[in-house]
């Protein structure tokens, strides 16, 4: 029978929680990494066991982990524990994300805009986002604050920048968004490897058409009222992408405020927000069998990061976007003030679409029946951060 | 003999319970202390320093014999009583959030 296991990264540790496929009866394992901040889990989908985790903290930096065996054991690549000390060198450096500035990017880029406006150095502080290939195991990329794209090809033990990214010509327009100049989103198309999405606060879209090499931003159509050109190519405040790998292509972005979605690959964007009571949010998320069917969580607003009217709804469309419902059965319609942050909602691929997202209150919730109706798998976590799913045979 | 005293989340990751004891050959500094706990524990490479300038990260401090030593030169001499064992060497997170 099916199994479902989802991944948790809280601000205060990570959690696996599992269940067969009727998605009833959850199993609830942590705290990894407890007192630390857990940004993002995800399995690789060419071995489910392989699991890649963004173990983060002010104090000590960044921490990559890795676990082979569906989450039961962890370590970070390349020095996994009681591995006796060697002289020389280090083997790997699994925590080591230095930008690059070689001749051979041609065009270093050494600042970004800063909140002032003024040029600020890039800094490394944390990844937020880490996307196993499609096919490899041992291929792995992370998004990073400030924003740029790494690539791990040895299991995470070692990184390196694509820098043809932040090298591109863009860059001194980016600027750092409330929670940092995140990258936080990566796509692969699954029908051509080479095609890459990605998207960065406060940014925007870009594309890769060849593997990583060289990028574009994609935002037109994208309209932000906070830059003094609405209409810019850069510097949109895009908070999540999502698209249905069956359909790949047609992307389905929550922008801080407004709800797009484009049908040529992000070369252009139009506004499906409809009759959402307010289109300011973080998640954006796609069924996994019906491709025009598409969740959001609305969020107040940009200055009131709570959902609105204290009602924990989620909106589903059915049609691509334009005409939302509400879905509110098994949420708290009263006193209800959580966040669901970007990379906290996610999809299962079983019959009936499974979708799960958690919140800054702690709560992780699962629909088994692609949102009809709600269930708290848990109640009392750490702030959420991340929601990752993998449906397992 | 060197000891060094992790904070809590350190010995977490470098998979230790107590006190780290550490032999080192030639001057004993925070550059030779931090050089020896890295290669024994690699780690906590990038966790204490950065990676590539090798600076103290900005949220942690270093201090023996009840001395702030953090902002030392790192290859001034460390206190006779860490070089001899005597007191340990302190890697302490800042207080500051959590």
């Amino acid at each position: 029978m099916s199994k479902v296991r989802v991944l948790v990264g809280t601000r205060k540790g990570a959690f696996i929680l599992t269940s067969d496929g009727k998605r009833d009866n959850w199993q609830v394992d942590g705290p990894h990494f407890s007192g630390w901040e857990m940004y993002h889990l995800k399995a690789s989908p060419a071995d489910p066991n392989r699991i890649y985790a963004s173990q983060t903290s002010g104090w000590f930096g960044q921490i990559i982990q890795r676990s082979d065996d569906g989450g039961k054991t962890w370590h970070q690549p390349g020095t996994p524990p009681g591995a006796p000390p060697e002289p020389g060198p280090p083997k790997a450096a699994s925590n080591k994300f230095v930008y690059d500035t070689s001749a051979e990017t041609g065009k270093p880029l050494t600042t970004h805009q800063f909140y002032d406006g003024t040029q600020h150095p890039w800094e490394f502080k944390r990844v937020w986002h880490l996307e196993p290939s499609l096919t490899d195991p041992n291929s792995v990329y992370a998004g990073v604050e400030d924003a740029a794209i790494f690539r791990s090809t040895d299991g995470g033990e070692n990184w390196h920048e694509l820098p043809g990214l932040r090298g591109h010509g863009t860059g001194p327009k980016w600027q750092p968004g409330a929670g940092g100049m995140c990258l936080h989103t990566v796509i692969i198309d699954p029908a051509n490897p080479q095609r890459i999405w990605i998207a960065i606060s406060a940014a925007g879209a870009f594309r890769t058409d060849d593997g990583g090499k060289s990028w574009k931003p994609i935002n037109r159509g994208l309209r932000s009222q906070y830059i003094p050109d609405p209409n810019a190519e850069v510097g949109h405040c895009v908070h999540h992408i999502a698209m249905n790998p069956k359909r790949p292509g047609v992307l389905f972005m929550q922008k801080h405020w407004d709800v797009m979605r484009s049908d040529d690959a992000g070369d252009n964007w139009k506004e499906v927000s409809g009759n959402l009571p307010t289109d300011f949010g973080f998640v954006i998320d796609v069924h996994a069998h019906e491709p025009e069917t598409i969740y959001v969580v609305p969020i107040k607003s940009d200055g009131e990061h709570f959902v609105h009217e204290g009602k924990l709804r989620v909106y589903r469309s059915k049609s691509g976007g334009n005409e939302w419902e509400a879905l509110t059965k098994g949420l708290p319609q009263k006193d209800c003030y959580v966040n669901v942050l970007r990379d906290a909602m996610a999809v299962d691929s079983l019959d009936t679409c499974g979708v799960y997202f958690g919140t800054t209150g702690g709560q992780v919730y699962c629909s088994a029946d692609a949102g009809d109706s709600w269930n708290p798998i848990v109640r009392d976590l750490p702030a959420v951060l991340s929601v990752e799913v993998q449906t397992l045979a | 003999m060197i000891r060094v005293v992790l904070p809590h989340h350190l010995r977490t990751l470098a998979h230790v319970g107590g006190e780290v004891e550490l032999d080192i050959v030639g001057p004993i500094t925070q550059r030779s202390v931090l050089d020896a706990l890295e290669a024994r524990y690699p780690m906590l490479r990038g966790a204490i320093r950065d990676h590539s300038t090798l600076q103290r990260r900005a949220f942690l401090r270093f201090f023996a014999c009840q001395e702030d030593l953090s902002h030392e030169s790192p290859d001034a001499p460390l206190p006779e009583e860490v070089a001899s064992g005597k007191e340990p060497f302190i890697v302490i997170g800042a207080i500051a959030g959590g």
